[in-house]
């Protein structure tokens, strides 16, 4: 029988606190964060979209060979020696067009290993965070700074350069093969390198159309 | 009121239909006002803030934009349900606690009915609620349905009594059931409200009236019926769209009702707490619709503080403690009354 009594007054008593808790809470300020109206300052190191500075880039593939998960795609085309593309911020000399820098933000993982190796530091993470899209092709970030066009142009000149150079150098193995046949294989290894620069041309139209 | 009309139109299903259409242009306001409430209550307990984006200020609109939702729904019936009971349970629901109001006095000049056994009609119509529960949750064919609406039923069946009993005590010293008399009785200073006569048997049945009714309602910490971690939703698990939304309703409206019965027998109705001052029929709206909601706050502050009750602990409360408790204070009104 005394149990029962104090149950009735323990069960009163305790929910008169319980109430006293909660309207003191009730005007207690709330700690939402209104999110698209306020937003939380990031941390300074916070990892989000990828920005690259293109004119600092000089085309190295750095950042593109560090990627695990190969969402950055570059394509550079040899700067001719009549072009002058200017140097970077941290001095360096530019010596490629870079006609094609896509980033694909949809398969980044924000690991920041792009980050570290870049030799003039132009790829960065920055804090923008919102930059979703109803169309999955539009996460594909195209940071180059020639357009297409002027791409299919660049190319078409380093291909003609390329073309008169392994001409003149065929001028003058086969004069120098004139005059002395013996060294001809040395001044024959420059053109392979020849080759590789025109094998993009090629295949570049079926690349870009992504 | 109704001699008001009488003087317009006199013609009895005219006066009869504007009367019965009153109380509806409080509740459903009412209903929209306070899931907005519930809402922001619970929030701000929680240290949150609850709708905050539509029409603005604070979220206002949103339960009207919820309710606009609930219009547009597909309304969906289980095939294995039996579609009658599944459409008409929600409006017996409904039915169910509207017709409380028809007794209900919201002010010195209107009263839906004015009959001598008012309580009496309000205790027995408002338990034509169970009977709508119990369809929903038959008609669903659902398990979950059928465990709320037979929980629902064992809660308000064992709850009636001390809710009636409660309610005893006052009529005992009212003498009478009509519900505007008794509000007649308390008039003058807050000191004559019944809840102040004979203490400390009338503030007893006071506080086991209000707890019995919020168990009437199913709202916590008497939820079981409806107790989401466990059975969905209850009884209203298979309605969708607008039946849903007449369940809420129903709901709110019986929230009301139970607040406007404790506030006419306990806290005066409309009458003015500071006598004459800001009396009146005009102000008695106000006053009677003030102590009502003040309930229904009371409601939702209990229902973001405690837990529910286990069905043991719920038929423990009931039948041990509130029962004896509702006894204990008639039988003080009555010896205070007989020396």
């Amino acid at each position: 029988m005394r149990q029962y009594f104090r149950d009735i007054f323990q069960s009163v008593w305790t929910i008169l606190v319980g109430m006293k808790v909660t309207f003191t809470h009730l005007f207690t300020p709330a700690v939402t964060i209104q999110y698209p109206d306020v937003k939380l300052k990031l941390p300074e190191r916070a990892r989000n979209r990828l920005y690259v500075n293109m004119d600092d880039c000089i085309g190295c593939f750095q950042c593109d060979m560090a990627c695990p998960v190969d969402c950055i795609k570059i394509e550079t085309v040899k700067a001719l020696p009549t072009d002058d593309l200017g140097l970077t911020s941290t001095g360096q000399k530019k010596r490629l067009w870079v006609t094609q820098f896509d980033i694909d933000i949809a398969k980044c993982c924000y690991c920041g290993l792009c980050v570290y190796p870049c030799p003039t530091e132009c790829i960065k993470m920055t804090d923008v965070y919102e930059f979703s899209e109803f169309d999955r092709h539009n996460l594909i970030y195209n940071y180059a700074t020639v357009t297409p066009a002027e791409g299919v142009e660049i190319k078409a000149k380093a291909a003609e350069y390329e073309k008169e150079q392994a001409a003149k150098k065929a001028a003058a193995a086969a004069q120098a093969k004139a005059a002395a046949p013996a060294p001809t294989p040395v001044a024959a290894k420059p053109s392979p390198p020849s080759v590789p620069p025109t094998v993009p041309p090629s295949d570049k139209p079926t690349e870009s159309k992504q | 009121m109704e001699q008001f009309l009488r003087n317009i139109i006199d013609n009895n299903f005219f006066i009869y239909g504007v009367m019965a259409v009153v109380p509806l242009l409080w509740i459903v306001p009412y209903a929209l006002f306070a899931v907005w409430l519930e809402r922001k209550v619970s929030a701000h307990m929680q240290d949150r803030l609850g709708p905050m984006r539509v029409g603005g200020w604070h979220g206002w609109a949103q339960t009207i934009a919820d309710i606009l939702k609930l219009i547009q729904k597909e309304d969906i019936v289980p095939t294995a349900a039996d579609r009658k009971l599944h459409f008409l349970s929600p409006w017996i629901v409904f039915i169910g606690s509207y017709a409380a109001f028809a007794a209900i006095p919201f002010s010195s000049a209107f009263i839906g009915s004015n009959i001598n056994i008012g309580l009496f009609y309000v205790i027995a119509v408002s338990s034509l609620v169970v009977v709508g529960i119990l369809m929903a949750g038959w008609s669903s064919n659902n398990k979950w349905s059928l465990f709320g609406a037979m929980r629902s039923a064992a809660q308000i069946v064992s709850y009636e009594i001390p809710t009636a009993l409660a309610l005893l005590a006052v009529v005992m010293i009212a003498g009478t059931l009509n519900l505007q008399e008794i509000n007649q009785q308390q008039n003058g200073w807050f000191w004559q409200w019944y809840l102040f006569r004979k203490f400390p048997f009338i503030f007893v049945a006071f506080v086991i009236y209000f707890v019995a009714s919020l168990a009437e309602t199913n709202r916590t910490p008497f939820d079981i019926p409806e107790a989401e971690s466990e059975l969905v939703a209850g009884y209203h698990t298979e309605y969708s769209g607008m039946k849903f939304a007449l369940f809420f309703l129903a709901e709110y409206a019986n929230m009301f009702a139970v607040s406007a019965i404790g506030s006419t027998l306990f806290l005066g109705g409309w009458n003015s707490p500071f006598g004459d001052f800001l009396g009146g029929p005009f102000w008695g709206v106000f006053w009677f619709l003030s102590k009502g909601m003040l309930f229904v706050f009371v409601q939702m502050w209990l229902r973001w503080t405690l837990p529910r009750l286990r069905v043991d602990q719920l038929m423990y409360v009931s039948w041990k403690v509130l029962t004896p408790w509702a006894f204990a204070c008639i039988l003080g009104v009555g010896f205070w009354m007989m020396f």
